[in-house]
């Protein structure tokens, strides 16, 4: 079991909100999964940058001058902003990699959690409102974003192992269920040059839609190939840069409800999820079918 | 009219005060407020009252059921109704996977659409979706009616027993052993008697049976992987 909470704001005035309301959300799925959280937020970000968020268990020695180390060997500007165990390190355009070659150097107790131009990606081990205060989600703004509550059951229960998993620029993907081809698949996956990090069943599924739009696919396209080439039990909500999407596997035995108004579209595991968004009593509510992709651009 | 706010009082003080509630009570009229997706609502109610809860429920409501009516002013989560034993459960929105399972007895009515496995493994209860109804509905059912005044999903009445399915519009596929069946007079009088129960103005005539083939009764090597 697991808990899944997403929101698309179709509405700009709620973009100051949308940390505060999927905050609420996430915590109404703590029962559901107790053992870790995470959050993919997709805000702001200046065209000329690229966004590298980055964890440390000793967040305080890691971080301290990082951004003065990253910048002498990568010779541009580096700027960082540091939350609890997560640093934002924002680099000019084209850096990533060079960047993550460096820190890896630098300290190798630093760990990627995202990489885009405007997503940022929070997870830790810990309730699911502990996590969510640590980053102060409640005060970020953004245009849409996807919380995860996580009861392992394929990998071990630590940060690298929460949700959501980012294995392609501005992607996440958050996953209920457990797949049962995912070491093939990974071999395979890493064979065609996908970097996959952790032995997790679901950072499998990410990285295979990462291959999959790396090699042309749109997001709705890629979620369709999925439920030919996964097997097992899945309802994955993703994110793009501009793009929302859902798919569940075709028992669909992993629940799953959304709502859509003129204002946003909804993802919760459960309808209590939902309860507090501004208008649901009018919402359009309904359980995705199965084997049936869903997804929202902006 | 007794009311419950279910936010204030919490589920077990809900769910307490309804179990108390014996043969001879006189507060049979109740009301719960706030539902707001909880769980487990109005569960394990064994006596003959009526209970109405004014918005959307999750996993469980009105499990284990016997002689109440519960009536759901919004839409149903998971195990809705599962194992009901008697009484009358009514979801005025859709439901969500499984309603109905196991139940033995009882009335369980749907007004939107149910999802998949809705009356699996169902075993005497009869239930009536006036919408469609997912895949796998019926799996392995027993005993008992699901009238499906809509559409059914994919592998309806797969390895069924011997209750009856009755659906108006298109089956999108058939499970093992399940087949379609002639409709007589005595099935046309159940289906007339059910859809006045579920409220519900379709014409026994439009209606196609479903049952049992009955081959997987006896152990046949044919059927072996």
């Amino acid at each position: 079991m697991c808990g899944i909470v997403g929101l698309f704001l179709k509405d700009k005035t709620l973009e100051p909100q949308l940390g505060s309301m999927l905050t609420d959300m996430l915590i109404t799925m703590t029962d559901r999964g107790p053992d870790s959280a995470g959050i993919a937020i997709y805000g702001d970000g200046d065209r000329n940058t690229e966004k590298l968020t980055v964890q440390s268990d000793t967040p305080d020695t890691s971080f301290d001058g990082l951004d003065t180390r990253l910048s002498d060997v990568l010779g541009v500007s580096v700027s960082i902003e540091t939350k609890d165990t997560h640093a934002v390190l924002e680099l000019p355009e084209g850096k990533i990699e060079a960047a993550r070659d460096a820190l890896a150097e630098i300290d190798g107790g630093i760990r990627v959690m995202s990489v885009g131009d405007i997503i940022e990606i929070y997870k830790e081990v810990g309730l699911p409102k502990d996590v969510a205060a640590r980053f102060e989600v409640s005060k970020m703004s953004g245009s849409h974003g996807i919380g995860h509550t996580r009861m392992a059951t394929e990998s071990a229960v630590t940060t690298m192992g929460a949700h959501p998993f980012n294995t392609g620029s501005d992607q996440c993907l958050v996953h209920n269920g457990s797949l049962s081809n995912h070491n093939s698949l990974r071999r395979k996956l890493r064979r065609e040059g996908v970097r996959i990090e952790t032995e997790n069943d679901s950072e499998v599924a990410a990285a295979y839609l990462t291959w999959k739009m790396q090699n042309g696919a749109t997001l709705g396209e890629a979620l369709q190939d999925s439920l030919d080439d996964l097997d097992g039990f899945f309802t994955f909500v993703v994110g793009t840069k501009d793009g929302f999407g859902v798919v569940r596997d075709p028992i669909a035995c992993k629940p799953a409800v959304m709502a859509e108004t003129d204002e946003y579209v909804a993802f919760g595991s459960e309808y209590r999820a939902l309860v507090n968004l501004p208008g649901i009593e009018d919402a359009r509510v309904w359980e995705p079918e199965p084997a049936t992709v869903y997804f929202w651009n902006h | 009219m007794q009311t419950i706010d279910l936010e204030a009082e919490g589920l077990r003080h809900l769910n307490a005060t309804l179990h108390a509630q014996s043969q001879e009570t006189n507060q049979t009229a109740w009301e719960v407020i706030n539902p707001r997706g909880s769980h487990a609502i109005a569960c394990g109610l064994d006596a003959p009252i009526e209970v109405a809860v004014k918005g959307s429920t999750g996993y469980y409501c009105a499990g284990m059921n016997k002689q109440a009516t519960v009536r759901v002013h919004g839409s149903a989560g998971p195990g809705v109704a599962e194992n009901m034993m008697s009484g009358m459960v009514v979801i005025d929105g859709d439901a969500s996977q499984y309603a109905g399972a196991t139940g033995h007895g009882g009335t369980l009515v749907i007004k939107g659409n149910a999802s998949s496995r809705c009356g699996i493994s169902m075993k005497g209860i009869d239930i009536v979706v006036h919408g469609n109804v997912g895949h796998m509905s019926a799996f392995m059912a027993q005993s008992g009616n699901l009238v499906v005044c809509g559409d059914a999903g994919d592998a309806l009445g797969d390895s069924i027993y011997e209750a009856r399915l009755f659906v108006r519009g298109s089956v999108k596929s058939l499970g093992a052993d399940c087949i379609e069946k002639e409709m007589r007079p005595e099935h046309l009088e159940i289906l007339a008697d059910l859809l006045e129960k579920g409220d519900c103005d379709a014409k026994p005539e439009e209606f196609k049976r479903y049952g049992s083939a009955r081959k997987l009764y006896n152990f046949n090597i044919d059927n072996a992987y």
